[in-house]
């Protein structure tokens, strides 16, 4: 287990070396830069600008200078927010990030699992069809509709939630709703799916024969099992969850990774893009390595490959 | 009965019923036709594309303005409203539908071209080919590329032809390991040993004996891919990022509606609804071809 978790964190670094490679030159070869403003500077002034930055160095040795720092936990400077390292800048954007995905990610779980499990217990009834529709319904309506829509309804006609903004408890709510209703509804089709296939095999028949009670069927021998789609799903979701973060954070306009990203790339501040690309590829990696450890955990025969 | 063990029944009186071999088209489209949720969702479909596409030719412009209108609730003649400009909202979300329905088909075909000739030859050749082949896939998917896309976009200007390639490239990875797992399943028979005993060439063996032998499980997942592509052109035009005026897609639509929601909410609606009701209809279809087009599924 250790040798598979070292192997994977080895894979990790050609991985995290070509996006960063890919990146820096997506960003020095965009036109424009970033100190090319409406007032036009000075020639003699943006040249000692970027002097101080180092811009004025080739590509190659601007590429290694910022790896060599980044590799120290330096991620250089932003340049729109002047006093500010792109390593604090994202030291306050990431946990604001970080909680919006906890919460989306307990309300999938808890709404998707719950609806699942109904689903799966009664399967073609209408216990299974009215929650599985409910799920049909909850995956076609993009998050950036459902979004809108959620505002619409509890922050303008009913007043509940403010409509934007990252300050108070409640303003966590409908975020983490608009971001968790589209995962609860495919958590919901994978734990039916997965609960099917369990309660069809012959440990359980064998449980029911001795008479188990059907509560401790589903949560004592069956649940584990049937929960290894959801687990699977979960380390590719990483990466829709990651255009879920741009767009809910851009609809309820919360400080996180996501907006600081997209105005990074429009206002070419060269340090952060990067530091942002940087935050999320090790996120989306450490991520994935946890759903293939957890994985490993649930299904016992996978333990010795 | 268990459905596992129902399942497993099943798969021995299917896999002789393939053993016949033609039926096997036959028997997937009685399948999908008993299927009501998909051929419903099938034909709506058709239904709005025709309609996009006929939008071309009948009723206002969606660029007509008419600034002394401004934004209208839906009446005998707007029938879905206008918008802020006082532009007709049915000719905008039709227009609107033709460019999202052209992004989702056009993108779909470049991951379908990739992905197919990627798969196909990584598991045609195999061997070394092979396994540094799909390692590089392996790689490319950890690499979040929605990341790249937006990055692209920002910096290189926002026109159709870029979001096909951008998003098609995005959407190959898993084409390419489908196609590459169908054809490591059918390289080994004894019509493709045939082809290689006439002596045709590698490409040609590749191109007319085995790609049309893999297409079953690739329209499948095509079918899959639209409402995924459509889904992400209408995330970049929802962030600004996407199709520009005078040009609009569905994506653009929302994103001008959830701006003015509070006072027009059909604005909203009517966009998010079309894009939503198109989203169910691929979806739908794309479950019961795979339903149907599984071979190991159960005969009814």
């Amino acid at each position: 287990m250790i040798r598979f978790i070292l192997i994977r964190l080895l894979q990790a670094i050609p991985v995290l070396l070509i996006i960063s490679v890919v990146t820096f030159a997506m960003v020095r070869t965009a036109p424009g830069g970033p100190f090319d403003q409406e007032v036009k500077m000075q020639d003699e002034v943006k040249a000692a600008i970027e002097a101080h930055y180092g811009l004025d160095k080739s590509a190659i040795e601007q590429y290694f200078v910022w790896l060599g720092n980044a590799l120290q936990g330096d991620l250089g400077p932003s340049f729109k927010y002047p006093n500010r390292s792109v390593h604090e800048l994202i030291g306050d954007a990431f946990p604001v990030s970080l909680e919006l995905g906890i919460w989306a990610m307990l309300v999938a779980l808890t709404l998707g699992v719950g609806a699942g499990l109904i689903a799966s217990t009664r399967p073609n009834t209408s216990r299974d069809y009215l929650p599985m529709s409910i799920a049909m319904f909850g995956i076609c309506i993009p998050r950036f509709v459902m979004g809108p829509l959620l505002i619409l309804v509890f922050s303008i006609y009913l007043q509940w939630y403010n409509s934007s903004g990252w300050f108070f408890a409640s303003d966590r709510v409908l975020p983490a709703l608009t971001m968790g209703i589209y995962y609860a509804a495919y958590v919901a089709r994978l734990t039916r799916g997965g609960m099917l296939e369990v309660l069809g095999q012959d440990y359980i028949r064998t449980a029911r024969a001795k008479g188990a009670d059907e509560k401790r069927i589903i949560f004592k021998h069956a649940f584990k099992g049937g929960m290894r789609p959801v687990v699977s799903f979960f380390g590719p979701a990483m990466a829709n969850l990651l255009a879920g973060s741009f767009i809910v954070e851009s609809i309820f306009q919360i400080p996180g990774l996501g907006r600081y990203f997209i105005m990074a790339a429009f206002n070419r501040d060269y340090f952060l893009i990067q530091g942002t690309v940087m935050t999320y590829a090790v996120l989306i990696i450490v991520l994935n390595l946890l759903a293939d450890i957890l994985l490993v955990w649930l299904s016992p025969r996978l333990r010795f490959d | 009965m268990s459905e596992a063990a129902n399942n497993q029944k099943n798969e021995v009186i299917d896999l002789a019923h393939v053993e016949k071999g033609s039926s096997l088209w036959s028997d997937s489209w009685r399948r999908l036709s008993k299927n009501h949720l998909a051929v419903g969702g099938g034909f709506l479909l058709l239904a709005i594309a025709i309609v996009c596409v006929l939008g071309i030719w009948i009723g206002q412009s969606h660029e007509e303005q008419n600034l002394s209108l401004g934004p209208t609730a839906p009446s005998s003649d707007h029938w879905l409203g206008t918008d802020m400009l006082g532009r007709d909202m049915l000719a905008r979300i039709l227009f609107g539908g033709r460019i999202s329905l052209l992004v989702g088909l056009v993108a779909t075909f470049v991951s379908l071209v990739i992905g197919v000739i990627y798969g196909t030859v990584s598991g045609y050749i195999g061997g070394k080919v092979d396994s540094v082949m799909m390692r590089i896939v392996d790689i490319l998917y950890t690499i979040p590329f929605i990341i790249f896309v937006i990055l692209l976009m920002v910096f290189f200007g926002r026109n159709l032809v870029l979001i096909f390639v951008a998003i098609g490239a995005v959407e190959w990875l898993t084409m390419a390991r489908i196609v590459r797992g169908q054809v490591l399943s059918i390289k080994n028979e004894e019509f493709i040993e045939a082809a290689q005993a006439l002596g045709l060439s590698r490409m040609r063996i590749i191109f007319r004996h085995i790609i049309p032998n893999v297409i079953g499980p690739v329209i499948v997942y095509a079918t899959l891919t639209v409402p995924s592509v459509m889904l992400l052109e209408a995330v970049l035009s929802f962030l600004g990022l996407g199709v520009q005026a005078p040009a609009t897609s569905w994506g653009a639509l929302i994103k001008e509606g959830a701006d003015a929601m509070e006072e027009y909410p059909w604005m909203l609606l009517f966009p998010g609804g079309a894009l939503a009701i198109t989203l169910f209809c691929l979806n739908f279809l794309g479950d019961g071809l795979r339903d149907a087009l599984d071979v190991r599924r159960s005969k009814d």
